[in-house]
């Protein structure tokens, strides 16, 4: 097992993503050969953190920078952003924790995307909601050290002790004389006190706040909305071309032959080629390449490009076979037993009612709005790439690999991304983009098209779910079965965000309860889409519980608090585990909020729902009118979350206002179908975008808790599918079982 | 040469780049990469630029055709002296931006809207904005955003 800084994130990651134990023993051995180590969370779960030794590369004399998280000089105060930005706000929210600590003015910092660098800060990467959970402890401590180190070097200066001195605005101040020091005037003769062990420094107690829980407007705003050149595709290096690249329609299928030499002499063109790649879809897929004199010309020729494939390898996955495969494999029992509590044929037995229901769900696409592009520059051996990638660490790897070079030879100058989502944890933007450049021999930009993009995805996967569950003479769930039909790219693994095995909701909860897993085979690769599993499962387990209060005759309120039982934790109290106290309390308070209970107008209704992923816990209530045409109107979203303590109070309502839009977007009539192994859909028409009149309202409250803070990118997002639902059947009694749900003719 | 108006300054581009779509001309000749590239077909609405102070989606629309014509992009709001228009800074102090990709174009809209209509509602602004997708879904603090830019404008004119 390589002990690399990337095998480390990449189990982290996998773990979160699949919602698995974290692999304590390989991070702790990680841990002792660099510097991280093992930290608890409240409720005894695993967290990383560092211990603060490692000097940043680009250090500077006669600043202080104790770490490598932030630098104060003369000339002011500069914070590093570590992890990338993909719009759920980390490079705003991660040094705000820095200068809350330090007591630093917001207004007099600034703030830079760090450089990576695996040996200053550890794992850079956005995905499963991590940055601010991960990152917690780490950046307090840096803000700490600091601050003790200013403080140190004003009771030199003035001659007084430590405990006469206060902090305040990037200050030091002494309120018996009244005097005040700058950070900016300290921070040379700061640096030259030793660097306090981070163990024994004191953090303030959150209580003390003044920055964090405050709105902060993004640190990228300004430069934003001045249209400034922040993204991947805004970056240009001196005589650098631009280049397209096509892949086969069909994912394995591989270049027979092309007018490549028709292809050379269209206007504009330098060049153009075949790869051969390495057969891996995260990686490097065959195609042509074609390098050009613009963009334009490259995608004009590209237009004009004719290739003949050889589909002997290539994806047949066809969306109509798959559901007439699990159109019989639901009426048989599942392939693996992947959770079998209690007696769920012993409840069955004896249920006074029992319910059964099947569920389906279309594969959905990423498309986040900046579409796939990296520039790369090959000379002398090595190459530098400027990308948005959410995992550089393992995008270093991935393109090392592609061009057989060492991951030393590899610099990635990390772009801000216009929409993540999951996409871009895989790199194969980044090893196109390097190995065009090899081949070319000069620095290029790599363009997809938006019909690149979305016929190239790793996409959520579609999924269907056979059900039943009992009911007992008091109307009490008392047994829950579910043959989860998924897929699988190697015939035993189900896909990222298609495995049920570990603890999906109402695992845990229920005495009875047994989960089956049968996986058809997949050549199309499918990936982490925002809330792997948790967007799909959310929608399937929290409309059955709906269907089974109403078949109870039991308001759906009473019947998910009656699940939850007591308050405890159900797991070890980490990233993964649901707390029914928590839980509760967050539903009470959005039913609250929205008026649970309170008469609706006839074709109105309201619909809860509630779901825990990426440690975050998470009500819902909507409000939707339904009208004779199924057109209906989702008028209000009243969500209630339990984060632990708030970061960035803007970023994070607004983190769930986007939520709340993204769930009823790819609800509402996102699908993507495959012929062939060939994607059917190509662009926004073919794969509509919620737009801003269809937008609802979005009432955003957060439980003040004492819980570790936790991220936000993810976990509102699960419970909005099955609220929607849920308040569709309020209001007009019909169920939803399918999503999107245009196919059942609802519209906006 | 094809000679263009770009935020009140001629450039000139080369004649072969007539036929160009106006999105790419800005972005890979003039360098102002500030209009972005979405979807290529004029759906999406994050390549919008003013002509004339008119919102047009610039992947569809080839440069000659801008050609004597005011062309306005994000780059073109702000003063010379770097005074953010109403609407940028109601972007600020509304916090729009998720990922900040589409957000070019939706100030581009709301610029053209306000022009026309000082003081429009939710439905007008609604109208006017839906052809510009927001993938992050940050509509309504848009939606706000343009409001409080009229209420400033308003208190300014």
């Amino acid at each position: 097992m390589s002990s690399s800084p990337y095998t480390a994130m990449n189990a982290v990651f996998d773990a979160i993503a699949r919602q698995a134990p974290v692999p304590a023993a390989r991070l702790i051995k990680f841990s002792r050969r660099r510097f991280m180590q093992a930290t608890g969370i409240a409720g005894g779960g695993l967290m990383l953190g560092f211990v603060l030794k490692a000097k940043p590369a680009h250090a500077t004399p006669g600043a202080l920078q104790p770490n490598a998280f932030l630098r104060i000089d003369a000339d002011g105060i500069l914070l590093y952003a570590k992890n990338p930005e993909i719009g759920q706000g980390v490079k705003t929210s991660l040094p705000m924790i820095v200068a809350e600590e330090l007591d630093a003015a917001w207004d007099d910092v600034a703030v830079e995307q760090a450089p990576i660098d695996a040996e200053a800060y550890g794992m850079q990467f956005a995905g499963g909601s991590t940055s601010i959970p991960m990152n917690w402890d780490t950046l307090r401590q840096a803000g700490a050290a600091a601050r003790a180190m200013l403080v140190a070097a004003a009771a030199k200066q003035l001659d007084v002790p430590l405990a006469e001195l206060s902090t305040q605005d990037s200050f030091v101040a002494h309120a018996a004389t009244g005097r005040r020091l700058a950070y900016t005037e300290l921070a040379a003769s700061a640096a030259e006190f030793p660097v306090p062990d981070a163990a024994a420094l004191k953090l303030k107690d959150r209580r003390h706040y003044q920055l964090l829980g405050t709105r902060v407007t993004g640190i990228d705003n300004d430069a934003l909305v001045r249209g400034q050149p922040l993204f991947g595709i805004d970056q240009t290096v001196p005589g650098m071309k631009y280049a397209v690249y096509q892949k086969c329609p069909a994912v394995g299928g591989s270049v027979a032959s092309a007018n490549i030499d028709a292809v050379r002499k269209m206007p504009g063109v330098r060049d153009a080629f075949v790869l051969e790649g390495n057969g891996k879809f995260a990686e490097l897929l065959p195609g042509v390449a074609i390098v050009a004199d613009s963009t334009w010309a490259a995608i004009r020729a590209k237009r004009e490009l004719e290739v003949e494939w050889n589909l002997d390898d290539a994806a047949k996955d066809s969306w109509s076979n798959a559901e007439k495969k699990a159109e019989k494999l639901r009426k048989v029992p599942g392939e693996k037993r992947v959770a079998d509590d209690g007696d769920v044929d012993a409840a069955f037995a004896g249920a006074a009612q029992s319910l059964d229901a099947f569920y389906a769900y279309r594969f959905v696409s990423h498309a986040q709005l900046e579409p796939q592009n990296c520039t790369a520059w090959w000379r002398d051996g090595a190459v530098e790439l400027w990308a948005p990638t959410q995992t550089p660490g393992s995008g270093i790897r991935a393109v090392a690999g592609v061009l057989g070079i060492d991951p030393s030879k590899v610099t990635v100058h990390q772009a801000r991304i216009g929409g993540g989502f999951g996409r871009r944890l895989y790199n194969d933007f980044m090893t196109e983009a390097a190995a065009i450049s090899k081949r070319f021999g000069g620095p290029i930009k790599l363009q997809w098209t938006r019909e690149d993009d979305m016929s190239h995805d790793l996409f959520r996967a579609g999924g269907f779910h056979q059900l039943r569950a009992s009911l007992d003479e008091e109307g009490r769930i008392s047994g829950w079965r579910d043959h989860f039909i998924t897929f699988t790219h190697d015939g035993d693994r189900p896909v990222s965000g298609g495995d049920m095995s570990r603890g999906v909701f109402p695992a845990g909860l229920l005495a009875n309860c047994r989960i089956e897993q049968t996986a058809l085979d997949w050549k199309t690769p499918c990936g982490a889409w925002r809330a792997p599993g948790s967007n799909v499962f959310g929608f399937v387990v929290q409309s059955f519980v709906h269907e089974l209060a109403a078949a109870a005759g039991r308001d759906h309120l009473e019947v998910l608090l009656e699940m939850l039982g007591e308050p405890r934790w159900t797991g070890k109290g980490d990233m993964r585990s649901l707390h029914t106290g928590r839980a509760a309390d967050v539903i009470k308070l959005a039913a609250k909020k929205a008026g649970w209970g309170r008469s609706m107008p006839e074709g109105r209704g309201l619909g809860l729902a509630f779901y825990f992923s990426h440690a975050g816990h998470f009500a819902e209530v909507a409000d939707v009118s339904v009208d004779a045409n199924r057109k209906i109107t989702v008028h209000n979203v009243t969500v209630a979350a339990d984060v632990g303590p708030i970061i960035n109070l803007s970023g994070a309502e607004n983190q769930v206002e986007g939520s709340v839009v993204d769930g009823l977007s790819t609800m509402l009539g996102q699908s993507v179908t495959f012929e062939d192994g060939v994607v059917q859909q190509s662009n926004f028409d073919s794969y509509p975008m919620l737009r801003m009149p269809h937008t609802p309202n979005v009432d955003v409250y957060f439980i003040d808790s004492d819980h570790h803070p936790t991220g936000l990118g993810e976990p509102a997002l699960p419970p909005l599918a099955p609220a929607v639902c849920n308040a569709i059947y309020a209001a007009t009694g019909e169920r939803i079982r399918t999503l999107p749900i245009s196919l059942e003719g609802y519209s906006v | 040469m094809l000679r263009l108006n770009v935020n009140g300054k001629v450039r000139e581009v080369s004649d072969a780049e007539a036929s160009t779509p106006l999105l790419w001309v800005l972005r890979d000749e003039l360098g102002l990469t500030g209009t972005k590239f979405g979807c290529g077909v004029s759906i999406c609405g994050a390549c919008t630029v003013l002509l004339d102070g008119t919102p047009v989606r610039s992947c569809s629309t080839v440069a000659s055709a801008a050609s004597g014509r005011n062309i306005t992009t994000i780059e073109g709001l702000a003063s010379e002296d770097g005074e953010l228009t109403p609407v940028q800074q109601a972007w600020i102090d509304i916090d729009v931006a998720q990922c900040g990709y589409c957000q070019t174009g939706q100030i581009m809209g709301a610029t053209a809207l306000l022009k026309t209509n000082p003081d429009p509602s939710d439905e007008e602004i609604d109208t006017a904005m839906a052809g510009n997708i927001c993938r992050c879904g940050t509509y309504l603090r848009i939606r706000k955003a343009i409001k409080q830019a009229a209420a400033n404008m308003g208190e300014s004119a």
